[in-house]
């Protein structure tokens, strides 16, 4: 039987992922086309999953009745399926794919700014040597749009590229770019749950989870977000999104953002960048501003909005702005919920004015099972306002919107967390600018940190 | 036909998630965590030593992919007297079947030992009944007497 190398290149494979019969893998195994790698290995005296490396005490007995005896296996990676002592990997030894080489793969028609041709240089040169690169752009400068250059030359070569970022929802929120944008190229979305399972396209986007699946595959591997949760802070997904490059491989990372680790190695001067500190609209980024709200702690307690909130809502430039307001807790979202269906609706209804005023006013959060529909319809304008956790911090993009974070200086907003939220507003070119506002009883280092950032950037791209 | 079934929890969204990391994911280690309140809840209502433990099977195709039995786990840890005498033929999962089609599938367990006059039969969760029902049917065609069920989750 003749097996497609593209299904099953760059991959180790457990025996449950590979849909052959038990002879058929049995003839590719003595044809060679599969070699089998042990699942776990023991090194100076440890054991370690051969996928996610983890060693104890993710691995863990489990009494096996396929094998009948008692070993390990790990549950640092269980989420993408069981790795067990008794079985193996499978990794492909057949012939290698053979990628197409697009003439032409591009449909993308907009133009660059300037300072986004830069980067999309710097990508694109990146990428032909095999590099690493960090761009460093700020909410809202068309990252995006920046890598399609790159990509295309990449095609060209045929070469396979992937680009993986920690959110489920920026995955879903890309694809259909991409596929508008490279409408030749088999261009896939993986992620749990996604109808596509195979990945055997060239062009993958993927959860940087779903690099686990993948070993030796990618000439290209950019990683949108590094900085997002559950990256930066999960050490089983940089050993995934190592494994996942061929042994030469350009790496692109993409970040609003950078951490501290990331700043120092941009001051040492050891991790190549390229900073685009300006949107593609090329306004400034808004400056939060800081409300101090006496009593706020205790009135959020009680379930109520601190007066500042309310007067801020019903004296803002722009009544007609969708409002985001961000919240440090999913408790808290419960509790205020109901409150403010009753004293935010006036200004709900100043934003619009032609809807039902009972759905106006919504909550999301991350195991909300409709989050998907709210952020669309908030998107189409049939919610006025959205009472949000972080989750919607970073990713969605929505055109016109005023952003108001209570309880800002909660350990839960980060600079990171302040400068992306603060970086939902003023999106678009036909309004780009909008309300940031920290309400706050007593200011943290974050916000002071994130005030400071955005103004940097701000000089820094009027500078240019 | 079921003399009564007894039930540690309910199944709210937390417990299932972990039901199905522990069961479908395979994360052996988390039944462990039901260990010593299952054992108090069987002994409060099975103190009797004439009653023996019955888990309910996986059918061999399903143990070959998950390698344990959740319920053979929790029979374990009854530390009751335990007799695999039932067998499964492959189906679907319960759990992707409708109410009407799991109420009307017909029976897959079969004898594969003497039953015990006195059988508790043992699974993870309980929801229409059904797959107890239809293994307490083959237990009493075959000669056994009373057969009530402990479960860890009423559905």
């Amino acid at each position: 039987m003749e097996l497609d190398p593209k299904r099953y290149a760059g991959k180790r494979l457990l025996r449950r992922e590979i849909p052959l019969s038990t002879n058929a893998l049995r003839e590719a195994l003595q044809h060679q086309h599969f070699k089998q790698i042990p699942t776990l290995r023991k090194e100076k005296s440890s054991m370690y999953c051969n996928r996610c490396n983890a060693t104890l005490p993710h691995l863990q007995n489990i009494d096996c009745q396929i094998c009948g005896s008692k070993h390990l296996y790990c549950r640092n990676c269980i989420q993408m399926g069981r790795v067990s002592f008794c079985e193996t990997f499978y990794e492909w030894a057949g012939p290698e794919p053979d990628w197409h080489i697009h003439d032409n793969p591009c449909a993308w028609e907009g133009e660059l700014t300037r300072h986004q041709q830069i980067a999309a240089d710097a990508i694109d040169q990146t990428m032909k040597q095999n590099g690493k690169l960090l761009v460093h752009a700020v909410c809202g400068a068309g990252k995006t749009e920046m890598l399609f250059q790159g990509i295309t030359t990449s095609l060209q070569q045929g070469k396979r590229i992937c680009l993986a970022t920690p959110r489920a929802d920026v995955v879903r929120e890309l694809l259909p770019r991409f596929q508008q944008a490279f409408p030749t190229v088999s261009v896939q979305a993986l992620y749990g749950g996604s109808p596509d399972k195979t990945g055997d396209g060239q062009l993958i986007l993927a959860t940087t989870h779903q690099l686990l699946r993948f070993y030796h595959a990618f000439d290209v591997l950019i990683i949108d977000e590094i900085d997002a949760f559950p990256f930066h802070a999960d050490p089983m997904l940089h050993v995934a999104s190592e494994k996942a490059k061929k042994p030469t491989c350009a790496s692109i990372f993409l970040t609003a953002t950078p951490r501290q680790k990331e700043k120092r190695q941009i001051a040492a001067k050891t991790l190549p960048h390229v900073f685009v500190p300006v949107r593609f609209h090329g306004q400034p980024l808004p400056v939060p501003a800081s409300k101090l709200c006496f009593g706020m702690h205790k009135q959020l307690r009680k379930g109520t909005f601190p007066k500042g909130l309310l007067h801020w809502f019903n004296n803002r430039r722009n009544p007609t702005r969708q409002v985001l307001v961000f919240l440090p807790t999913v408790v808290l979202a419960d509790t205020l919920q109901d409150e403010a269906m009753e004293v935010l609706r006036p200004s709900a209804q100043k934003i619009l004015p032609k809807r039902e005023a009972e759905t106006l006013i919504r909550t999301v959060y991350a195991a909300d099972k409709d989050r998907e529909a709210k952020v669309q319809a908030f998107r189409n304008r049939e919610i006025a306002i959205i009472l949000t956790t972080t989750i919607l911090e970073r990713g969605v993009t929505f055109p016109s919107v005023d952003v108001a974070i209570l309880d800002a200086a909660h350990d839960v907003f980060d600079e990171a967390a302040l400068v992306q939220i603060a970086g939902r507003a003023g999106r678009s070119p036909a309004d780009p600018t909008g309300e940031v506002v920290f309400f706050h009883e007593g200011r943290s280092d974050a916000m002071d940190k994130a005030v400071r950032a955005i103004q940097d950037m701000n000089r820094r791209a009027k500078r240019l | 036909m079921l003399e009564k079934n007894i039930s540690l929890y309910s199944y709210e969204p937390f417990m299932q998630d972990y039901i199905a990391r522990w069961k479908y994911r395979g994360d052996y280690v988390l039944g462990k965590v039901f260990e010593a309140e299952f054992r108090k809840l069987y002994h409060q209502h099975f103190q009797d030593s004439k009653y023996e433990v019955v888990p309910i099977p996986l059918s061999a195709e399903r143990m070959a992919d998950r390698g344990f039995n959740q319920a053979g786990e929790l029979a374990a840890f009854t530390r009751a007297k335990q007799k695999d005498v039932l067998g499964r033929k492959h189906g679907e999962k319960q759990s992707k079947r409708s109410r009407l089609h799991r109420m009307t599938a017909e029976n897959p367990f079969h004898l594969l030992s003497e039953p015990p006059k006195y059988a508790v039969l043992i699974d993870d969760i309980y929801t229409t009944g059904t797959t107890l029902r239809h293994a307490a049917q083959v237990l009493q065609e075959n000669g056994t007497d009373f057969v009530a069920a402990c479960t860890l989750i009423r559905g």
